[in-house]
């Protein structure tokens, strides 16, 4: 745990109101897959909302954040709207996509989350993109890229970080590092253990922090957030944190042994930040008693909301296709 | 006022024009302007001109990032071959983002390339591979035949709100034509007539416009009048003029430097033979490269390509004037 961090009360009101927000809707949306009313391929990101929330919560709805296809947490984090994001994946036409996209291809442009991709890294070009016109037009904006540690063995990664580097692009690379690439660990995929050592001869900086501790996780994206608007760049933040869920779910979990609750209780980055504001004085307890029940109520409303918008007319499968 | 002047001039000043015209359109690919001399730096600065690694995954996915955005990205890629290094980025990420996103967003970018360089280079640098692109819904491919169209055809690509294929056929890099100056646009989806005729239809693209027009020139002789007619974009593919054709000579011959299975020559064959049946007086004649690699050694890839010679029989076959081989 940071000794110190900038964080204030009201930062760490926000953060834990963005972090309960994330984590009753992915076991919300856990059950509700099981119960066959979510109705594609899920990817959950309990364990992760902690990065998320310190990330996007620093960020502009004109700042742009990409992610990869366990992306739930990011939507919200960024600012997409809870029943938006429900509906998609219930695949109802009051969605964020209309239904089309679904769990893997969120987008919300009014928020600057500009997509998940279902391909691991497959979208990190992208944000070399954005990151150019931020550049060519000189603005404070950034780019933020959100992957896994499985996409750093892609060659689109590579690509990617030596131009964003050649270009010093205002890019803000942040790798959530669970160790877990799909269905095999981390030193089956590479001999590098660290992503921020993969990226050293680059030259730009990057540092490592513990995804589970939050105001560090804020403290390091903070300062490269300062820099990156004065449109210096890329920059990398590893956090190293921890998958709670399977690959997907309904993932028979055979290649990893059942997940200490001790070491769950250690890691969870909602229960470590819930206890840490709570000494630093930051929060009580009833407010975040208060915190979670306002998240539980605005994720039933969000069921209730898609159950009741129609199912999209499929016409629209053919009407979208060019602008 | 139009002039003469080569295919690859017109290319180049239609990206000059555009770039004149709209302060969002950038333009970079591998080696495009190694000194500052180059007209488009100077004209533009290196800001918007830029040269890139080898690195076709992050320039094309990079586009697609830039067109997100708000600009218009024109990315040269050489050979079309080197788009094969990055298809997750042509075909996952360009044409279906605007799809997935339920609208929300739009994709205009150009992916420009090389093909059909059948001058030995052979395997990796010659194929004409645009077939495969039609079929991934999303994505436009224009294929220029003439000077003139280089340039207006480049011009609809850049203003076009959706990932386009512009391929350029490097065997025709050097072929003068009248190219209108300053602002010019020719729209997708719209066939040329390039020659009426009433026996025959001859539907070319690309490079084997030239080489059906020839060929419909020595038919002439013989008192056949073949139409020709060339796409320009095989997506959108205006086959409302290829049946209207079809439907007045009642033959059709289809003549393209791909291959030939799951090819362009298949598409418009199969859109004929649905739509247009009760038209035909005689099979349809597909006029390809053989389904193989193009091969280095010069007789080999004359034997494997289509060539004026090998169109004017095709229409000889379905007139029922030269036997059709087994």
């Amino acid at each position: 745990m940071t000794p110190d961090s900038a964080l204030d009360a009201e930062e760490a009101h926000e953060l834990l109101r963005t972090m309960w927000r994330i984590r009753l809707f992915e076991e919300r949306v856990g059950q509700l897959k099981r119960n066959l009313q979510v109705h594609g391929l899920i990817h959950l990101s309990i364990g992760g909302e902690g990065v998320a929330a310190a990330v996007c919560g620093q960020l502009r709805d004109d700042d742009a954040v990409y992610s990869g296809h366990r992306a739930h947490g990011h939507a919200i984090a960024k600012g997409a709207p809870i029943n938006g994001v429900m509906a998609e994946l219930m695949g109802r036409d009051s969605g964020l996509c209309h239904g089309v996209g679904g769990s893997m291809h969120l987008v919300d442009t009014g928020h600057g989350f500009m997509g998940a991709t279902g391909v691991v890294g497959g979208n990190l070009p992208l944000a070399l993109g954005t990151a150019l016109t931020q550049h060519l037009k000189g603005t404070d904006q950034v780019t933020v890229a959100f992957f896994g540690d499985g996409a750093v063995q892609a060659g689109h990664f590579s690509e990617s970080i030596n131009l964003a580097a050649l270009w010093e692009l205002p890019l803000i690379f942040v790798c959530e590092n669970n160790g877990m690439a799909e269905f095999t660990s981390r030193e089956e995929h590479s001999t590098i253990e660290r992503v921020s050592d993969v990226v050293a001869p680059y030259g730009f900086e990057r540092t490592t922090v513990n995804g589970s501790d939050v105001p560090a996780v804020y403290d390091a994206f903070s300062r490269f957030l300062t820099e990156a608007r004065k449109g210096k760049g890329p920059y990398l933040l590893e956090c190293v944190t921890y998958r709670r869920r399977g690959h997907y779910e309904g993932d028979p979990e055979k290649y990893r042994d059942p997940v200490a609750e001790q070491e769950w209780a250690e890691r969870d980055p909602l229960a470590r930040m819930t206890e840490r504001a709570i000494k630093q004085g930051w929060i009580d307890e009833a407010t975040v008693n208060a915190i979670e029940r306002e998240a539980a109520a605005e994720i039933e409303a969000a069921v209730a909301g898609a159950r009741e918008s129609p199912f999209p007319d499929p016409e629209i499968a053919r009407s979208l296709v060019y602008a | 006022m139009a002039r003469e002047i080569p295919y690859i001039a017109a290319v180049q000043e239609a990206i000059r024009v555009e770039m004149e015209r709209d302060p969002t359109v950038v333009f970079y690919g591998q080696d495009v302007a190694p000194s500052d001399e180059d007209p488009l730096v100077q004209a533009f600065g290196r800001e918007r001109v830029r040269v890139s690694p080898i690195s076709e995954t992050a320039e094309i996915g990079m586009a697609v990032g830039l067109a997100l955005a708000g600009y218009r990205p024109v990315v040269e890629l050489l050979m079309a071959e080197f788009m094969l290094v990055a298809m997750n980025q042509v075909v996952n990420e360009a044409p279906r983002l605007r799809y997935m996103s339920g609208g929300q967003v739009k994709v205009p970018a150009v992916f420009k390339a090389g093909y059909g360089f059948t001058a030995g280079w052979a395997g990796q640098h010659t194929g004409s591979i645009y077939g495969m692109f039609m079929g991934f819904p999303g994505l436009k491919i224009a294929l220029p035949a003439t000077p003139a169209d280089a340039k207006g055809l480049m011009a609809a690509a850049i203003r076009d709100d959706n990932p386009v294929c512009y391929l350029i056929n490097y065997l025709m890099v050097l072929e003068h034509g009248d190219v209108p100056e300053g602002e010019y646009v020719v729209p997708f989806g719209e066939a040329a007539v390039r020659r009426d005729g009433s026996d025959v239809t001859i539907v070319a693209t690309g490079w084997t416009v030239g080489r059906a027009l020839a060929a419909a020139e020595t038919l002439a002789q013989e008192g056949i009048q073949a139409e020709v007619i060339d796409p320009r974009t095989l997506n959108p593919l205006d086959t409302a003029t290829i049946l209207a054709s079809v439907e007045k000579t009642g033959r059709l011959v289809i003549a393209d430097q791909g291959t030939r299975h799951g090819g362009a020559s298949a598409v418009i064959a199969a859109e004929v033979a649905e739509h247009g049946f009760g038209s035909l007086k005689a099979p349809i004649t597909q006029v390809t490269a053989l389904d193989v690699t193009v091969p280095y050694s010069e007789p080999m890839e004359a034997y494997v390509l289509p060539n004026e010679e090998k169109i004017a029989l095709g229409v000889r076959q379905v007139l029922g004037e030269a036997p059709v081989a087994a």
